[in-house]
């Protein structure tokens, strides 16, 4: 992988021109690259990581982890029956597994009751859905990499030869 | 009580620094490049071949050279990676850290009054342990070569009484490394002379911008030559204290035999932890590589930006700048900067004679740190002038 995307991936803040620095390279064609990845859907996005069950009135979101089994459709296999999943907000990721289950989602609701409707209004209703299992999340304890807790102290000693 | 110490550590000379590392240690919230040691924590899969092997009640002592399974896979890793080959049975030893390495081999090797040779600056124990051993350290100033030993200053240096050499690349404090060819030249002036070479080749993972020669793998060299290395710098292990010595079968038996009385064995934790850092740590070793690597670039470039100028090292994990342009001594420097600040650096003068316009900058620290450093040094230097 390019450095510069190992770079982004830990820390998407990073500035071009201190990439530049840390690559040895002209901070305009750090800016083109990363145009480029940009325009070609490498680099999708930026975003802040949050903890949220550190805000106070961030309103509790609920989140389930739902596996999906569906008879795929002809010439089509997966794809259009994903596609109709992954378009409802409430699914935040979608994921084509193998094993017992085809799918698997990443569903965010305000509560509990929101999540089971959704599974039960439209979810399980569609067409090809052969069945489900819902699985509520209880504790996130790391994600993407992110272990959520606080900052560690350093525990180096401050000067040493 | 009077003349309770012995007159050899009573000579032996206190570091001139101490006083400051105890000013920094007592101030809170400073920003460190200062730190001998890698800012990564020991990558997880080590750590928890440690717990792993407490948690089986490996808790005895092992062999005095170390565990079997440990020196094979040192063997293996040193063969496949530079070609050189030492018996895990009778070539090998396992040493707390580098330190004890270089301690056993001076005290193997020396006689009182014998001379070895140490290119200066250099690392803090080097001297020190050459007189503990009953040794003469020679130091040879490299201030004027960019702190590379040449092989004709090198030559100038030797007569009867020099036993050997300690060479230490890539380097702390300066990060100087050397090619093949280099070493060539200074291997030939060592066999010259039958010259034994004791190497410090703890930073050979670190080296950036060619491959790392190990010493001993120079033709005719291995006979001649103590190789020590560890697994601090490499695999983020400071703590764990394991190092190795490899060498000619006779001296690494008169090592063992200090060893076996002075240490016994390295603890069998660590140990264990370090067989796991070679079957399964290469990997966080490039990983930290790389990442050491940008922030030598950012590092090298924001620092001769401000005025502290630097030759770019080819190893470890230090810059060592010059003061020149600011006029103020290293010591002066690190003080100031530190109480106006709250920025630690350790003066260049810790390592040794012509590096009082020296200071080392560790760039083992996030580059959120860096940054924020080095916008505090910038801010110092414009309100010096």
């Amino acid at each position: 992988m390019d450095e510069i995307l190992e770079i982004l991936e830990k820390d998407g803040c990073a500035t071009a021109q201190d990439i530049a620095k840390m690559l040895k390279k002209k901070p305009e064609n750090i800016k083109q690259a990363i145009k480029k990845y940009e325009k070609e859907g490498v680099i999708l996005g930026y975003k802040a990581m949050i903890n949220k069950e550190l805000i106070k009135d961030a309103g509790s979101r609920v989140r389930a982890l739902i596996e999906v089994n569906i008879t795929p459709q002809k010439d089509l296999g997966f794809e259009k029956i994903a596609e109709r999943i992954y378009s409802f907000p409430e699914v935040t990721s979608c994921y084509l597994i193998s094993g017992t289950y085809d799918l698997l989602l990443i569903v965010e609701g305000k509560d509990l009751h929101s999540v089971a409707g959704f599974v039960s209004e439209k979810l399980a209703p569609l067409e090809n859905i052969r069945g489900t299992a819902t699985h509520f999340l209880l504790k996130k304890y790391k994600e993407d990499g992110v272990v959520l807790k606080h900052r560690e102290e350093n525990k180096r000693i401050a000067i040493s030869y | 009580m009077k003349n309770i110490i012995s007159t050899k550590v009573k000579n032996m000379q206190p570091s001139g620094i101490r006083a400051f590392f105890d000013l920094v240690l007592g101030m809170k919230e400073v920003i460190s490049l200062g730190v001998g040691e890698p800012d990564f924590v020991t990558p997880w899969q080590i750590r928890e071949a440690g717990i792993y092997s407490l948690e089986q009640g490996y808790t005895s002592y092992t062999s005095n050279k170390g565990l079997y399974k440990l020196r094979l896979g040192l063997n293996r890793f040193l063969k496949s990676e530079y070609g050189v080959e030492y018996c895990p049975d009778e070539e090998m030893l396992i040493t707390v850290g580098v330190s004890e390495g270089l301690d056993l081999a001076l005290r193997a090797l020396l006689n009182p009054g014998d001379k070895i040779l140490i290119p200066t600056p250099c690392y803090v124990s080097y001297g020190p342990m050459t007189e503990l051993a009953g040794g003469e350290p020679v130091y040879i100033d490299t201030s004027k070569d960019g702190f590379k030993l040449k092989p004709g200053v090198l030559e100038k240096h030797i007569d009867k009484k020099v036993k050997g050499i300690i060479l230490n690349y890539p380097a702390n404090p300066t990060g100087v490394s050397y090619t093949r060819k280099e070493l060539e030249e200074i291997k030939k002036i060592l066999l010259k002379h039958g010259l034994i070479c004791i190497v410090d080749e703890v930073y050979a993972d670190l080296t950036y911008d060619f491959e790392h020669t190990c010493f001993a793998s120079l033709k005719g060299a291995k006979n001649n030559t103590v190789y020590l290395n560890g697994f601090s710098k490499s695999y983020a292990m400071t703590g764990w204290r394991v190092g190795f010595a490899c060498g000619p079968k006779e001296i690494i038996a008169a090592m063992t035999k200090i060893h076996q009385y002075s240490i016994m064995c390295v603890p069998i934790t660590s140990q264990m932890a370090a067989c796991e850092a070679l079957q399964a740590g290469r990997r966080s070793v490039e990983e930290m590589k790389r990442e050491y690597k940008r922030r030598r670039e950012y590092i090298i470039g924001e620092l001769n930006r401000i005025g502290l100028v630097c030759s770019k090292p080819q190893g470890a994990f230090y810059a060592f700048a010059t003061l020149k342009k600011t006029g103020m001594s290293s010591m002066e420097f690190c003080q100031k900067l530190l109480k106006e600040q709250k920025v630690a650096i350790v003066p260049g003068t810790a390592f040794g004679e012509n590096t009082k316009d020296y200071i080392r900058i560790s760039y083992a620290s996030s580059l959120d740190n860096l940054k924020e450093a080095i916008s505090r040094i910038e801010t110092f230097l414009k309100n010096k002038k």
